[in-house]
C-alpha cells in the first residue's frame, strides 16, 4: 500500500490537476506551462496557509 | 458567435472529415486518445499519464471504486469514478477497489480516482474543443 505524507498527497494532486489544467485551458504551451505552474502553486500555497490556520484554531 | 464560425473555417480540412464526436468519446475511454487522435502527441501524453498516475495513485492508496448509487453522495462518486471511462471498467472487473474505507489515507485515494475521472472528462472535452476548431 502507498501511504504517502499529507504534504506529498498535496503535492502529487497538484502536479497531475495543474498538468490537466494548464493544457485544456490554454492555447499555446507557454502560456500552458505559465497557467499550470500557477494552478501548481495555488493548490500547494492554499494547503499550506490552510493547515496553518487550522493549526492556529486548535490551539 | 461570428468569431468562432470564423475559427471552425480556419481549421485544416484533415481536423474537419470523419466523426465528429469520435476524439471525445477516445478520450473518454482512454485518457489522451481523443488528442492522439488529433496528433497532439504532446499534449495527450501528458494528459494520459497525469489521469492514469492519479487514478493508479488511487488505487495503490486503496481508495474505493464506487459501485453502486445508494445515496446523492454515492451516485456523485459513481459519475466521477465513470469519467475514466476504460481505467473504471478494467479496475471494476478486477476487483480492484472494492475494500471498505477504514484509514485517512484510503479516503484521499478515493478522492484522487474521482479528480482523475473528472480531470478526464475535461481532458475529453478539449479533445472535442480542438476537433470542433473552438481551440487550436
Amino acid at each position: 500500500m502507498f501511504s504517502p505524507s499529507h504534504f506529498t498527497a498535496v503535492v502529487l494532486f497538484g502536479v497531475f490537476a495543474s498538468t490537466v489544467f494548464g493544457i485544456t485551458q490554454r492555447e499555446t504551451p507557454q502560456r500552458m506551462f505559465r497557467y499550470g505552474l500557477y494552478c501548481f502553486s495555488l493548490f500547494v500555497g492554499s494547503a499550506i496557509v490552510l493547515s496553518w490556520v487550522m493549526y492556529l484554531i486548535a490551539r | 458567435m461570428a468569431e468562432a464560425e470564423n475559427k471552425r473555417a480556419a481549421a485544416p480540412k484533415s481536423v474537419q472529415s470523419g466523426f465528429v464526436f469520435l476524439p471525445l468519446i477516445a478520450g473518454w475511454l482512454i485518457p489522451g486518445a481523443g488528442h492522439f487522435l488529433l496528433r497532439k502527441w504532446g499534449r495527450g501524453a501528458l494528459l494520459a499519464i497525469s489521469i492514469v498516475c492519479m487514478f493508479a495513485i488511487g488505487l495503490a492508496m486503496q481508495g474505493k471504486l464506487y459501485a453502486n448509487a445508494h445515496d446523492i453522495l454515492e451516485i456523485l462518486g459513481l459519475l466521477g469514478d465513470l469519467g475514466s471511462g476504460l481505467l473504471y471498467l478494467v479496475g471494476r472487473a478486477m476487483g480492484l477497489g472494492t475494500d471498505s474505507v477504514q484509514l485517512t489515507v484510503a479516503d484521499w485515494g478515493t478522492r484522487f480516482i474521482v479528480v482523475a475521472g473528472l480531470l478526464n472528462i475535461i481532458s475529453a472535452v478539449d479533445a472535442h474543443n480542438i476537433r470542433t476548431g473552438r481551440k487550436s
